[in-house]
């Protein structure tokens, strides 16, 4: 068996797991009332800007299909489109590190940022160190990690999880920001006001002098072009241009998924992320890196490429398009559900419809709390329209909660009331004759229904039916009754 | 097993049912026919909407111009690629730093540095992007980063409508940096605020006849 010696794909580690059933988080989280208007007020916002910047381009259908294509063909012939970034990214003095799960990224990273004598690193948000929870690693080895971007730092302070990919405070309003930022930072002007421009200048005093003086930076990549060994990063506020300019060290964390075969493809990505993830034209800043520039940027530049779960989600033939993910978010922005639970509800690094797939499929379905993320839909489609890449996510959260069933067979001793009452909706539906009999009993139903010709309370687990609603009276004969005594009437 | 090779391993084995591939749909646009007119005014109009300054001036305006935009600096750096004919009509008292491979400004200099010009590599007009490749006349990538005042000469002749026409032109390998207007944040209900910690003000002149 030459294919497990050559590696079998294992699951993720890290933030990846739901810490609990999502219908008791999301119980929880709907109870926020605060929570519940910050986020339909952030969501509507986006949402709108989104459908107009999208609406501008006469060829947004064919940019998603070319986006759709490039990430397949990519995912197709993965192994060979990282051989020939790392030959290329190399060939220009970077180097590459290999990580199989979250823990060796870590010990990668904390060796690498030792190895400089620094003791503190500044951060451009990335969702790869988050999801294997680089700075609570780095944290515990005695290096600190700044937080740069404006959300990520706001979370930092409160020392609160992310509930969005792309806006990671979007639980927060205003008011709250200014809370946090009286109380955790150290020269904070006591006046501030909950304006956001006067929020974004206090992050600004706070974090200069970080920007200025770091040795060592990590950031996530948005994308790596197999083709000339080029990284790069797209974002807004411009702390990710100086933690990738001014330190003497960068190291990149980014899941070896992100590989594009050729550099033009940044064509097609470029028009798809910006408009996707905050309803812009274009993102304020992209910067674009190949290995090290003599006398332009850190000279000392490291890429640490990532599995953790990501060949697992790939041998998955119906779910490894997942891989695709462009992490622009716009599915969570369009979600319903995403909109009243938040992005605490799903536990993982990452929420929303594309965390409700993503994630079981880098774990497995059986890890944890993760089996119940494919429910978290009512499989309305909304995310896959708005996904650049086409990403199918309804059909992929059927699938997956069709191998969490499969998971559970054969694992119990006694049948539940679902297996029951799926077995006998399949005898009742497998004859004629079966669903005759059953349905001479349709009197019954009156007679339990009684005088107002409802049934309030069904037994078992079909009482959940009933706790919010009455079932009405059945009739008194089938429409095969019906129809056979028209028929014969006649 | 070395990670790498173990990692490689995991792939192939993931992709043992060979998945097809299809040929990538290029049908999206890739050509323009707008003119030069029509260019100028739609990258205006990009660059207007992220509060960066424009102003569209000839040739023989630019020292002028640039003077005027450095009127509340006490100092500019500028690469040592610039034409310093640009920097001609700057007031003696604004000090003047050349930033080259030999004698580069430290961090903290370019801290204390008000304001830095360059010119651009291409620019793309439909998205409002202005790319900066690191070219003698643009220079490194931190003096267009730290100083808080970025004055960018945009050449018409380097403005194209679409990202598409804009990649033969470019050299990928090069440290590039896509400027689209000054920088901002939306992280605070959604809410797009300009000016955070690249440079808060953004002048372009975008300039006929080069």
């Amino acid at each position: 068996m030459s294919q497990v010696f050559l590696g079998m794909p294992a699951p993720g580690a890290g933030n990846l797991f739901a810490e609990e059933q999502f219908p008791a988080a999301a119980h929880r989280e709907l109870g926020n009332t605060q929570l519940r208007a910050n986020l339909r007020h952030a969501t509507h916002t986006i949402r709108d800007k989104r459908i107009r910047v999208v609406g501008e381009l006469p060829d947004w259908e064919a940019l998603r299909d070319a986006g759709s294509a490039i990430k397949d063909a990519s995912m197709a012939n993965l192994d060979q489109r990282l051989e020939e970034f790392e030959k290329n990214f190399t060939a220009r003095g970077g180097i590459i590190h290999w990580a199989r799960d979250a823990d060796e990224a870590n010990q990668i990273v904390t060796r690498l940022v030792r190895d400089t004598g620094s003791d503190e690193v500044v951060k451009v948000k990335s969702m790869a160190t988050q999801e294997i929870g680089l700075n609570e690693h780095l944290e515990a080895q005695g290096i600190a990690a700044f937080e740069t971007d404006l959300a990520e730092l706001i979370v930092q302070l409160d020392h609160d999880k992310p509930s969005h990919i792309l806006v990671p405070a979007i639980h927060k309003n205003r008011t709250e920001v200014r809370d946090i930022f009286l109380r955790e930072m150290p020269q904070v002007d006591p006046a501030l006001t909950n304006e956001p421009a006067k929020l974004a200048e206090a992050a600004r005093l706070h974090l200069r002098k970080k920007f200025l003086s770091a040795k060592v930076a990590i950031s996530g990549a948005n994308f790596a072009l197999a083709d000339t060994g080029t990284l790069g990063v797209v974002e807004s506020e411009g702390n990710g241009r100086m933690c990738l300019t001014l330190p003497e060290t960068l190291i990149t964390v980014m899941g070896i998924e992100k590989v594009l075969p050729n550099w033009q493809d940044i064509e097609v990505f470029m028009q798809l992320l910006p408009r996707s993830s905050t309803g812009e034209r274009m993102n304020p800043y992209t910067s674009l890196w190949t290995g090290v520039t003599e006398n332009d940027g850190p000279q000392n530049v490291h890429l640490v490429l990532l599995d953790n779960g990501r060949t697992r989600a790939l041998s998955d033939k119906f779910g490894r398009t997942a891989l695709n993910c462009i992490r622009c978010s716009a599915c969570m922005n369009v979600c319903p559900v995403y909109e009243r639970t938040g992005g605490h509800a799903y536990g993982s690094t990452y929420p929303g419809p594309i965390g409700a797939i993503l994630s079981p499929l880098l774990t497995g379905i059986e890890a944890e709390e993760n089996n119940s993320l494919p429910y978290a839909s009512s499989l309305c489609g909304a995310c896959y329209d708005a996904c650049p890449v086409k990403i199918n996510i309804p059909e992929i959260l059927v699938h997956l909660r069709g191998e969490d069933v499969d998971s559970k067979r054969g694992k119990k001793l006694l049948p539940t009331q679902m297996d029951l009452l799926m077995k006998g909706g399949s005898w009742a539906l497998s004859s004629g004759n079966h669903l005759g009999l059953l349905e001479k009993a349709l009197p019954l139903g009156k007679l339990v229904a009684g005088k107002d010709k409802k049934i309030k309370k069904l037994p078992g687990i079909a009482a959940g039916w009933t706790s919010s609603r009455d079932l009405p009276a059945p009739p008194s004969k089938s429409f095969r009754d019906w129809w056979k005594s028209e028929k014969e009437g006649k | 097993m070395s990670a790498k090779d173990e990692i490689l391993g995991r792939i192939r084995t993931a992709l043992a049912d060979a998945p097809r591939v299809e040929e990538v749909p290029r049908s999206y646009r890739t050509t323009s026919s707008l003119s030069e007119e029509e260019l100028i005014e739609l990258l205006v109009d990009r660059l207007v909407d992220y509060k960066a300054g424009v102003d569209v001036i000839d040739a023989a305006d630019i020292p002028t111009f640039v003077a005027s935009k450095l009127d509340a600096a006490h100092s500019v750096v500028y690469p040592h690629g610039l034409d310093t004919g640009w920097l001609q009509a700057v007031p003696e008292s604004v000090q003047r730093h050349m930033d080259a491979p030999g004698s580069m400004l430290t961090i903290p200099e370019l801290d204390a540095t008000s304001a830095v010009v360059t010119s651009s590599a291409i620019s793309v007009a439909e998205s409002g992007t202005i790319i900066l490749d690191g070219e003698p006349d643009q220079g490194r990538r931190a003096i267009s980063l730290v100083p808080d005042h970025h004055v960018c000469i945009v050449p018409v002749s380097t403005i194209v409508q679409l990202l598409p026409e804009a990649m033969p032109r470019l050299e990928v390998t090069r440290p590039q940096t896509w400027i689209s207007g000054p920088s901002a944040t939306s992280d605070i209900e959604l809410e797009r605020v300009e000016g955070v910690h690249g440079p808060r003000t953004l002048d372009v002149l975008i300039v006929r006849g080069l």
